[in-house]
Parts: structure tokens; C-alpha cells; sequence
């Protein structure tokens, strides 16, 4: 059964303290030793798979360089049956068989090899995806379990505080009048701001029309007069 | 970070226009908790709690106990409806205690940390404003 299932049913039974219900220490441990053992065969499995990888790459390259023997020797061949030359020439395809049959066992090498290569990457991908797996359902039991334990230490600190868990409704009351209390003080400040650089006078004095600079209208009134004349 | 390194790095700390008050709740060797204020926000202080992978950051809102019991399932289902679009939080209830909570990779910075809590702060206010409907008078 997955973790989370797990947790479902403990929550659905009213446990109260479902981490503690769920896994114990030692079960955390056990799982722990799990996902240690799993990542050992992980790199064991890796390790096989870049020596099996550099042995199929080593048979490649026989492969390679026998081919490349046979195309020479097809070569020679061809030469001396040129000159005429057939015991050299039978001599030449003797060796050229000897090629080919090492050929073929290297190529059955190979082929091992290749599904060895095929299997190996599988199962690494296996391992880390369980190891994953196994990972992700740790942490959640472990998140759960220190959520447990940190609420109870937050219970334990509140009780025995004046200040324990008051009602939700008051905290907001005392939240929104600390946040008027604030605004006011804030509007406060910027009347006592304004006063001090001269701003409130100035905005009086431009209410009662004194001390202001002259506005667009009265200018165009000023221009309108002299084209007048 | 170790709680009591985010801890002393919170003092000094300053975002979005928000300080930072914190103090560790020590638990030998189980589970130490931290306990931050965002500035303004004394009543709904955020505990945050550290596990291999995350730093899961909760802010308890209120008991089940003050719901108005008709109202109880309307309140889950709101509540559900909302995870989604309340940003980086979500609303979550730790045996009768209904949260709100955030959580990040152990390897956050300074910088992610603080806006998280700055946000979760803002959610709490948020979120127990909007449940107040719900709430016995």
C-alpha cells in the first residue's frame, strides 16, 4: 500500500497523531537502509555497464580492423592471380577464410554484448526510478512526522504562554486595528511633514488666490486685450 | 540554512516593506521549530519547521471548534476551491487546527524564504478576514 493511502486510512480511523501511527523510528530506518542498499546496486549496475560498454567498443573495433584485413588481402589475392601466381592466391584466401572465421566469433561477442548492454540500461533505470519512488514516499512520511512533532512543540510553548491560542476572531480585530492604528499615524506624519516644509501654507495661500503665479487664462485675457487696442 | 542561521539572517533582514521578529522553539533533539512575526502581523505568527527536503512554513488560523458547525462542510469546500488561487499558499488542517501553509526546498535563499513569509503573512490576514462568515460570533 502506498504511503499516501496509508495516511487516507489513518486520517479516515480519527488518528490523531498519524505520523507516529504510520511508520515508526525504526520503520523510517528500515526504509533508509532500503534506498542505501538500492543506490549500491545502482552503482555496482552502473559500473558493469561502462565496462561492458568499453568491451563491446573494443569488439567493434576488431570487427573494424579484421574488415578492413579482409578488403587487403581480397586485394592481394587479386594480385597474384594477376601474375598468374595461383598457389600464392590459394595461399592468400586460406588466410582470408582464417579472418572471417575469427570475424564471426567476434561478432557473436558482440552480439552478447550488445543485449548485455540493452538489459544493464534497464535495469539502472529500474533502480533509479524505485529509488525515486522510495524517496518521495519518505518524505512524506517524515514531513508528516515533524509536522506531528513541531506542533506539538508550538502547543506545548502557546499553553504555557499568557498569550496561547486566542480566537481566530479577535486576532483579526487586534490585526485590523494595528493596521488603522498605523495608517493614521502614517496620515499623521504627513500632516506634520507638510506643516514643517511649508506645504500647508502654501496650499492655503494658493486656496485664497494669494501668492500664486498667474494663470494660463489670465495671460491669454492679457493678450486678447492688447489685440484688441 | 539551519533555522537558527535563518533566524539571525531574519533580524537583519528587510523585503517588501517588512521586518522580520523570530525566535526558536527548541524541541531536544525532535523537531525545533521557528516561530516568525512578520511586522504587523503578531497574531498570526508563522512556525517554520525544517525536514530533509523542506522548509514547511505554517500559520495557524483557527480551532474547528469556532466554525459554526452547519457552516463546517462549506467552509472545507470553499476552502479546497481556493488552494489553487491563493498564490504560494495553501490551506491545510493539523488535527482540529485549521492552517495555512507554504513550503520550499531546503536550498532557498534568503531572498525566496522572506518572500515567502512575507507572503503567507499577507494570506493569513487575507484568508481569516474571509472566513469570519463562518466563524461563531
Amino acid at each position: 500500500m502506498s504511503i499516501l493511502k496509508k495516511l487516507f486510512t489513518a486520517v479516515r480511523g480519527g488518528a490523531r497523531e498519524v505520523g507516529e501511527s504510520i511508520v515508526d523510528a525504526n520503520g523510517i530506518r528500515i526504509f533508509e537502509q532500503e534506498i542505501a542498499d538500492a543506490k549500491n546496486a545502482l552503482a555496482k549496475a552502473k559500473k558493469s555497464l561502462t565496462e561492458v560498454m568499453a568491451k563491446e567498443m573494443q569488439t567493434k573495433r576488431k570487427l573494424a580492423a579484421l574488415d578492413e584485413s579482409i578488403a587487403e588481402h581480397e586485394e592481394y589475392a587479386g594480385q597474384a592471380l594477376q601474375q598468374g601466381n595461383e598457389a600464392l592466391a590459394v595461399e592468400i584466401a586460406e588466410k582470408i577464410g582464417e579472418f572471417e572465421t575469427e570475424k564471426e566469433e567476434h561478432q557473436q561477442v558482440l552480439d552478447g554484448f550488445t543485449k548485455h548492454v540493452i538489459l544493464l540500461k534497464q535495469q539502472v533505470k529500474d533502480a533509479e526510478k524505485s529509488i525515486k519512488e522510495n524517496q518521495r514516499q519518505l518524505t512524506m512520511v517524515k514531513t508528516t512526522e515533524s509536522v506531528q512533532k513541531a506542533t506539538m512543540a508550538v502547543n506545548s510553548t502557546l499553553n504555557t504562554n499568557e498569550s496561547s491560542m486566542v480566537n481566530a476572531r479577535q486576532s483579526l480585530e487586534r490585526i485590523k486595528q494595528r493596521q488603522l492604528d498605523r495608517q493614521d499615524q502614517l496620515a499623521a506624519a504627513k500632516e506634520l511633514e507638510a506643516a514643517a516644509t511649508g506645504a500647508d501654507l502654501k496650499a492655503k495661500m494658493a486656496e485664497a488666490g494669494i501668492g500664486t503665479t498667474q494663470k494660463s487664462n489670465d495671460i491669454l485675457d492679457r493678450i486678447k486685450a492688447k489685440q484688441a487696442k | 540554512m539551519e533555522l537558527n542561521e535563518l533566524s539571525i539572517k531574519l533580524a537583519s533582514f528587510e523585503t517588501e516593506g517588512a521586518n522580520f521578529e523570530s525566535f526558536l522553539i527548541s524541541n531536544e533533539g525532535e523537531q525545533d521549530v521557528l516561530q516568525v512575526i512578520v511586522e504587523g502581523n503578531d497574531e498570526l505568527p508563522i512556525f517554520v519547521t525544517q525536514t530533509e527536503e523542506q522548509l514547511v512554513c505554517i500559520s495557524y488560523l483557527f480551532n474547528e471548534n469556532e466554525v459554526k458547525p452547519e457552516l463546517l462542510n462549506e467552509l472545507n469546500e470553499a476552502l479546497l476551491k481556493l488552494n489553487v488561487p491563493i498564490p504560494l499558499s495553501a490551506f491545510a488542517k493539523i488535527d482540529e487546527q485549521y492552517a495555512i501553509f507554504g513550503a520550499l526546498a531546503v536550498s532557498s535563499s534568503i531572498d525566496e524564504i522572506t518572500h515567502e513569509l512575507v507572503t503567507l503573512a499577507d494570506n493569513a490576514i487575507e484568508a481569516l478576514d474571509a472566513v469570519t462568515v463562518y466563524l461563531k460570533d
